[in-house]
């Protein structure tokens, strides 16, 4: 059970009190537990946003510049959080702006919930002045949406709305309220949402399924965990820490579950997928017992599914019965929480080591390293590289930093290079794979942790689809530290160019303007870099400084990001160069 | 690996909300999959709705797309069904110039044949309407296209299973937690 807040108290299950929808919605999210909010005003919302200002020192709004990145500062606080991060936008534009958002937060089952104004009730499909259908839009990507055309509906509405996108397998929620609504008055009363009869969050764990898979488990000889998002979503880092130590399984971790065992914990082997560390994936294909934890197989992960793990036994634990036998098929199936059945099955579970088993990634870890790695971490060739620039970030933050990356090369290096020594570590765009996510993101990260250090590593590309939110950093005076990893191109973009379509670079380089200006014109401290004698100081510099600090690296231009398991080809098949 | 392709009922059980015709159908769209016949009515339990879909597809790809389909938070329980696991039915009606009725005896030989009955009967025009499988449908269609069909339309499929689908005690449960 969540503690309740004096705020929350102060607003949940009070007498009947006749007030307008507008001020409801306000007293909703503050008995949700609401302190920040972000959004952008309009027409069809203003009877909201004249609340927010009534109520501005109970609830933060924060104005973004663009409401796509309302729903990213959302999901960046959400994620960070492990709360349900808020987003506001009026009717039309602003509701379809926020699509991307929400397209991402379902793909990466992130907890949101983006309330939008809407035309009244009486011009609902006339083609009024910024009417669009947001609800018939925004279903697909949606777990749950409504449109409320009554000021009744609305406590029981948003209390199902954050029941929902909270609860299982968390998920964006849309709730589209009419004008009219919002200013009519009714007699309001918030009362939390405990259940809803047509939606089962958690599924039943069968128990027999715990015991076959402890028994699979405890006769493997060369078992592998895949773990997932599940285990941060769940809250069952230890438990997953405690299973890899008493049965002494190497684990490999998704992109969504970067951070959930520490990345110096000698059983963590890395990551997997297309662009992750060799040893897990070339050994998917050589484990006798897999055990998937919290993750969905995504295509990015299995490569050529066909040839995916094909000899081995696979346990799947599972929270979302939809994903099961999706792609994998399974042969022990544990559906549930993932913390949850990780205690039951924790005793089940013999305690083993498996030392010619892990000697087999510590080999593989060495021809990575002499290939790769060591090119990356260390380079002796005059350009710099998105590596070293990760390892002084490391070293300046002890790797204790939430790491918040955009999509494309520097994110898979920020991932692959990135100690992640504190969970929840890894804010990006995994599923959706949003260029632009990391900015806004960061935003709502490091509202939500204002003591963490939050470094935002994004691509000269990412970084200009969302810079507008320069603007709300330098206004809201948060210290997030930005890293532009500057290679002049869309970097993974041009590295398939390069690799499979004989080096026609279409519309992959960029000309750009002058970072440094941009970034001191909203008044950030800035500085460049373009040699190697000059990063770590400045990297120092930014990790030291008290406020916002925006920092360019230009790195060499046509890197690659190596291994790689080329798109169609089986996880085994991974190239070192 | 049940990957051949065959005729299956979906019976999906949820509530009566706008917009979830939507998600579901949203579902199918987005794999590319046709439904034949989609009927949405009443159940035997108040308030909640009945989906009847018929869709020509695999078994194991209709497994997935039920997943998807009961993870809707609106939808209480879809199952899916062989022909033979259902008693169905589809319904039709024809629009025909009443002067045949009276002037051609052959069509009245083919209602009474067919089981099908007249719905109404007026100067211009008269409704049959027929209830049944699908080639019995046709069979009179067929029949009846000789002389000239004024309107046909033909409904979606409705089926009920042989077994029982326990969704009264499902809501229960819900309702006693």
């Amino acid at each position: 059970m969540e503690t309740l807040t004096a705020t929350q108290k102060q607003y949940l299950e009070q007498p009947k009190e006749r007030i307008s929808g507008s001020e409801a919605i306000v007293r909703c999210l503050l008995a949700e537990g609401v302190n920040v909010l972000y959004g952008y005003p309009g027409g069809a919302i203003m009877p909201v946003y004249d609340e927010l200002y009534k109520y501005e020192d109970k609830i933060n709004h924060v104005l973004t510049r663009h409401e796509q990145c309302a729903a990213h500062a959302a999901q960046g606080y959400a994620r960070i959080s492990g709360k349900v991060g808020v987003a506001i936008a009026t009717s039309g534009p602003g509701a379809t702006n926020l699509v991307t958002g929400i397209a991402d937060a379902q793909i990466d089952s992130t907890p949101i919930v983006c309330i939008t104004g809407q035309v009244p009730s009486h011009l609902l499909g006339s083609d009024a002045f910024q009417e669009t259908d947001i609800v018939g839009i925004s279903t697909p990507v949606t777990k749950w949406n409504h449109q409320v055309t009554k000021a009744t509906q609305i406590p029981e509405i948003i209390a199902r709305a954050f029941y929902i996108a909270k609860s299982g397998r968390p998920g964006p929620v849309l709730i589209d309220i009419t004008k009219d609504a919002q200013f009519e008055q009714f007699d309001f009363q918030y009362k939390k949402c405990t259940g809803v009869r047509s939606y089962v969050p958690v599924p039943k764990t069968d128990p027999s399924s715990i015991s076959d898979a402890a028994a699979l488990i405890n006769s493997a000889k060369k078992p592998l965990i895949i773990w997932g998002q599940g285990i941060i979503l769940s809250k069952a880092e230890a438990e997953l820490q405690e299973l890899v130590e008493k049965a002494g399984i190497p684990a490999a971790w998704t992109i969504m579950g970067a951070s959930a065992l520490p990345t110096s914990h000698p059983l963590n082997v890395g990551m997997v997928g297309m662009h992750g560390n060799y040893a897990p994936n070339v050994l998917t294909n050589d484990c006798d017992v897999l055990i998937a934890i919290g993750m969905r197989f995504d295509d990015r992960v299995t490569g050529k599914l066909d040839e995916y793990a094909t000899q081995a036994k696979i346990i799947h634990l599972e929270i979302d019965p939809a994903e099961v036998d999706k792609n994998i098929k399974t042969d022990v199936a544990v559906l549930g929480d993932a913390k949850q059945n990780l205690i039951e099955l924790l005793p089940q579970v013999d305690a083993n080591t498996h030392p010619e088993w892990l000697q087999k990634f510590k080999d593989l870890y060495e021809i990575e390293y002499k290939k790769v790695i060591k090119n990356d971490l260390h380079p002796t060739k005059e350009g710099l590289t998105m590596g070293e620039v990760l390892k002084e970030i490391n070293i300046q933050t002890k790797g204790e930093a939430a790491i918040v990356s955009d999509v494309g090369q520097h994110q898979m290096i920020a991932c692959r290079y990135a100690d992640f020594n504190v969970t929840k570590s890894n804010i990006t765009s995994g599923g959706l794979g949003t260029m632009g996510f990391a900015l806004p993101a960061a935003i709502g990260a490091k509202m939500a942790v204002p003591e963490r250090e939050v470094v935002a590593v994004i691509g000269d590309g990412g970084y200009q689809m969302t810079i507008q939110e320069l603007g709300t950093i330098f206004q809201n005076k948060l210290a997030v530290k930005i890293v532009v990893l500057n290679n002049e191109f869309l970097g993974m973009v041009r590295q398939w160019q390069q690799l499979f379509f004989e080096k026609r670079y279409a519309s992959t380089e960029m000309v750009n303007p002058n970072f440094v200006a941009i970034a001191k014109g909203y008044y950030i401290e800035a500085k460049k870099v373009t040699k190697r004698e000059d990063l770590a100081a400045t990297v120092k510099e930014m990790i030291d400084s008290d406020g916002p600090y925006f920092l360019e690296v230009c790195v060499e231009k046509e890197g690659n990001v190596f291994p790689m398991v080329p798109s169609g080809a089986s996880v085994s098949d991974i190239r070192l160069e | 690996m049940a990957t051949e392709k065959k005729l299956y009922t979906v019976s999906v059980y949820t509530e009566n909300n706008i917009g979830l015709l939507n998600r579901i159908s949203a579902i199918f769209q987005r794999r590319h999959i046709n439904i034949e016949s989609l009927n949405i009515s009443v159940s035997e339990i108040k308030g909640v709705s009945r989906f009847t879909i018929l869709i020509h597809m695999s078994e194991d790809q209709i497994k997935k797309v039920l997943g998807q389909i009961e993870k809707q938070v609106e939808v209480i329980k879809a199952y899916y069904h062989t022909d033979d696991d259902t008693i169905y039915q589809e319904s039709c009606l024809f629009k025909i110039k009443s002067d045949l009725l009276f002037e051609e005896r052959q069509i009245q030989n083919i209602i009474k044949e067919s089981n099908a009955h007249i719905v109404t009967v007026n100067k211009e025009f008269f409704v049959l309407e027929k209830s049944g499988r699908r080639a019995e449908l046709e069979t009179l269609h067929k029949a009846l296209s000789v002389f000239g069909i004024m309107q046909f339309v033909r409904s979606a499929r409705i089926a009920v299973t042989k077994d029982e689908l326990k969704i009264t005690e499902m809501l229960n449960a819900f309702k006693n937690q």
